[in-house]
C-alpha cells in the first residue's frame, strides 16, 4: 500500500540538500564542532580545578563533563531542525520547497535526520576531546548511553519542531528562539546539578521534562553504576507525549500559516 | 478537452478586514497561456499562492487538473511547477546540486540527463558547477526556470519571471517559454509587470484590480473595451484612476 504520510525519496532529496550545504561550507562544520568544544574546554577546566578538591566534591568532575556532552546532544538535535528551517527562510527557498510536492511531514523528517547526524557528530567529537584532554571515557556510562542519547535526541526533535512552529507563526521576529529555547529548558533540566537542588515548588516542573530524568539517570549511572530504569521510562513516556503534542502544534501552525499567508511573509 | 486545466469559482481571500481577492472566477483550458495583470497589491500573487495550495481561500472553489489544492496539494504539485523572481534557490549550493535536489523531490527519472538538457535549452549549461549565489539575475532566472520545468509540468505558474532582466535576456526567456509551450502543450499562468511579456506570450489576459477581475479576454479585446492603444497605457490608467472600477464593472457586465 502506498504510504500517504511520507515519500522517502523526497525525504532523501531534502536530506541530500543539507549534506551538500554542510559539505560545502567549512564554517558550518566548524560551527557544529566549535561551540561544543568551547563548552567542553570551559567546563572541563572548571572540573579539573574541582578535581584538586575531589575529596570535597566526589564525582563532580565526571558529572560535569558527562552533562556537558549530553546537553549538547539535545542542543544539536534541536538546532538541526530549527536552523535547517531558517536556512530555507534566509535563502528565500521556502516557497520553492512548499510549492514542490513536499508534505510538511517529509520536510520535518529530513530535518530530524539532520538533527540526528549533528547529534552523532557532536557526541563523537566531544567524547574524543573529553578522553584526550581529561581522560574522561564516555564509554564508562556503558550501554546506558544509548537510551540517554535517544531520549535527548527525541527531546531535541520535539523542541525543534515546537520552535519551528513558533517561527512559522510569529515570523522572523521569533528567529532568536532557535538558539534560546534549549537554554530556556536548561535550568529546569538539572544538567549540572541534581533536581533536589532546585526549590521544592520547581521540582515537579523539572520532572515534567524528559531531560531532567536523563541527567538524573546519568548521575545515578556515574555514581552507583546502577541502571536508572525508572528515570528512563519516565523520560521516554514524556518524550512520546511531548512529541505528539509538538506534531499537533506544528500541524496547527502550518494550517494557520496557509490561512494567513505566513509562508510567503517569511520569505519576502 | 472537456475539463479546464485550472478552474476558479467565486474564490475570495480575506486577511482580517482586508479583502485581497474578492469573488474571482475564471477557467483556463489546457495548453493556454494566461496573463494575470495588475498593479502591486492587486491580488495576483495571492491568487497564485492559492492555486499552488500555499494559501487557503476564505471561500470558493479551486480545481487544478481535476483536483482540489486544499486536499490534494501534493498530487497537484507533482504535475505543476512554479517560478518567481522573488523566490531563490539556495545560494550556497551549486546550480546542479540545487536542480538535483528538486529533481529528487519531483521523482524525476534520469536526473542528470534531464537537468543538463534543461540547462542547455536555457543556455546555462556552462554554469552547472557554479555556486547559485554567484549567478547574475539573468542566469538565476534561467536556472529557476530550469527548476520549474524539471517535472514536465502540465500547469506552470510563473510569478514575474522576467522581473529585473535586461530586454535581451527577457526576450530570450519569452521565446524559450513560447517554444516550450508549443512543444509540451503546457498550461501557463503568468504574472508580469512587463507588458511586452504579456503581449508576446499570453493567449488571454486577466486584469486584476482591487482583488477583482475587471477584464478577461485577448489583448486586443481588452484594449478595445477600455479604449486604450496599449496594455501599458491601460495598466497605468487602471493603476491611477479609481473610477476605472466602474468602467470595469460595465465591461464585466457586457461579457
Amino acid at each position: 500500500m502506498k504510504n500517504d504520510l511520507i515519500s522517502w525519496h523526497r525525504v532523501a532529496a531534502l536530506t541530500r540538500r543539507y549534506a551538500y550545504i554542510y559539505s560545502r561550507n567549512g564554517f558550518r562544520i566548524l560551527d557544529i564542532a566549535f561551540w561544543p568544544i568551547m563548552d567542553l574546554l570551559v567546563w572541563g577546566w572548571v572540573s579539573s580545578y574541582l578535581l584538586t578538591r575531589e575529596h570535597e566534591l566526589p564525582q563532580m568532575v565526571t558529572f560535569l563533563i558527562g552533562a556537558i556532552i549530553l546537553f549538547n546532544i539535545l542542543y544539536r538535535a534541536q538546532q538541526g531542525i530549527t536552523v535547517s528551517f531558517l536556512e530555507d527562510i534566509w535563502s528565500r527557498n521556502l516557497l520553492n520547497i512548499f510549492a514542490a510536492p513536499v508534505r510538511a511531514s517529509e520536510f520535518v523528517a529530513s530535518t530530524y535526520l539532520v538533527g540526528l547526524a549533528q547529534a552523532l557528530v557532536v557526541l563523537c567529537v566531544m567524547a574524543t576531546v573529553a578522553w584526550l584532554m581529561y581522560g574522561f571515557a564516555l564509554t564508562s556510562v556503558g550501554w546506558c548511553l544509548i537510551p540517554l542519547f535517544l531520549n535527548l535526541l527525541v527531546m531535541g526533535w520535539w523542541l525543534g519542531l515546537f520552535t519551528t512552529a513558533l517561527i512559522l507563526r510569529f515570523g522572523n521576529q521569533a528567529e532568536a528562539l532557535a538558539w534560546a529555547v534549549p537554554f530556556l529548558v536548561q535550568p529546569l533540566s538539572a544538567v549540572f546539578y541534581p533536581v533536589s537542588v532546585l526549590p521544592p515548588f520547581i521540582q515537579p516542573l523539572s520532572f515534567a521534562l524528559p531531560s531532567a530524568h536523563v541527567f538524573e539517570g546519568m548521575r545515578m549511572i556515574l555514581q552507583k553504576q546502577a541502571f536508572p530504569e525508572e528515570h528512563l521510562l519516565y523520560a521516554a513516556g514524556l518524550n512520546l507525549f511531548y512529541m505528539i503534542g509538538a506534531a499537533f502544534f506544528f500541524a496547527h501552525m502550518f494550517k494557520q500559516a496557509r490561512k494567513r499567508g505566513l509562508l510567503s511573509k517569511l520569505v519576502c | 478537452m472537456s475539463e479546464p486545466a485550472v478552474e476558479v469559482q467565486n474564490v475570495k481571500k480575506n486577511f482580517g478586514e482586508f479583502t485581497a481577492v474578492a469573488d474571482v472566477s475564471f477557467s483556463v483550458p489546457h495548453g493556454q497561456i494566461i496573463g494575470l495583470l495588475g498593479a502591486n497589491g492587486a491580488g495576483k500573487t495571492t491568487l497564485i499562492q492559492m492555486l499552488l495550495g500555499l494559501l487557503s481561500p476564505t471561500s470558493g472553489r479551486i480545481n487544478i487538473l481535476g483536483m482540489d489544492p486544499e486536499h490534494q496539494r501534493v498530487s497537484i504539485l507533482q504535475k505543476a511547477n512554479f517560478s518567481s523572481a522573488y523566490v531563490s534557490l539556495p545560494y550556497n549550493l551549486k546550480v546542479y546540486e540545487n536542480l538535483d535536489i528538486f529533481a529528487g523531490l519531483y521523482g524525476v527519472k534520469k536526473r542528470r540527463e534531464k537537468i543538463e538538457g534543461l540547462l542547455e535549452m536555457f543556455g546555462v549549461l556552462h554554469l552547472k558547477d557554479r555556486m547559485t549565489g554567484r549567478l547574475s539575475s539573468g542566469e538565476s532566472t534561467r536556472v529557476n526556470l530550469c527548476k520549474a520545468l524539471l517535472n514536465d509540468p502540465e500547469v506552470l505558474f510563473l510569478d514575474e519571471p522576467t522581473a529585473s532582466l535586461d530586454p535581451d535576456i527577457a526576450d530570450k526567456v519569452r521565446k524559450l517559454l513560447a517554444q516550450y509551450r508549443q512543444n509540451n502543450k503546457t498550461t501557463i499562468i503568468y504574472t508580469s509587470h512587463n507588458m511586452r511579456d504579456v503581449e508576446e506570450l499570453c493567449d488571454r489576459i486577466l486584469f486584476v484590480h482591487g482583488g477583482k477581475i475587471i477584464a478577461d479576454g485577448q489583448a486586443h479585446e481588452v484594449l478595445s473595451r477600455f479604449e486604450q492603444s496599449s496594455l501599458e497605457q491601460l495598466f497605468i490608467k487602471i493603476a491611477r484612476d479609481g473610477d476605472v472600477s466602474m468602467l470595469a464593472g460595465e465591461s464585466r457586465n457586457e461579457e
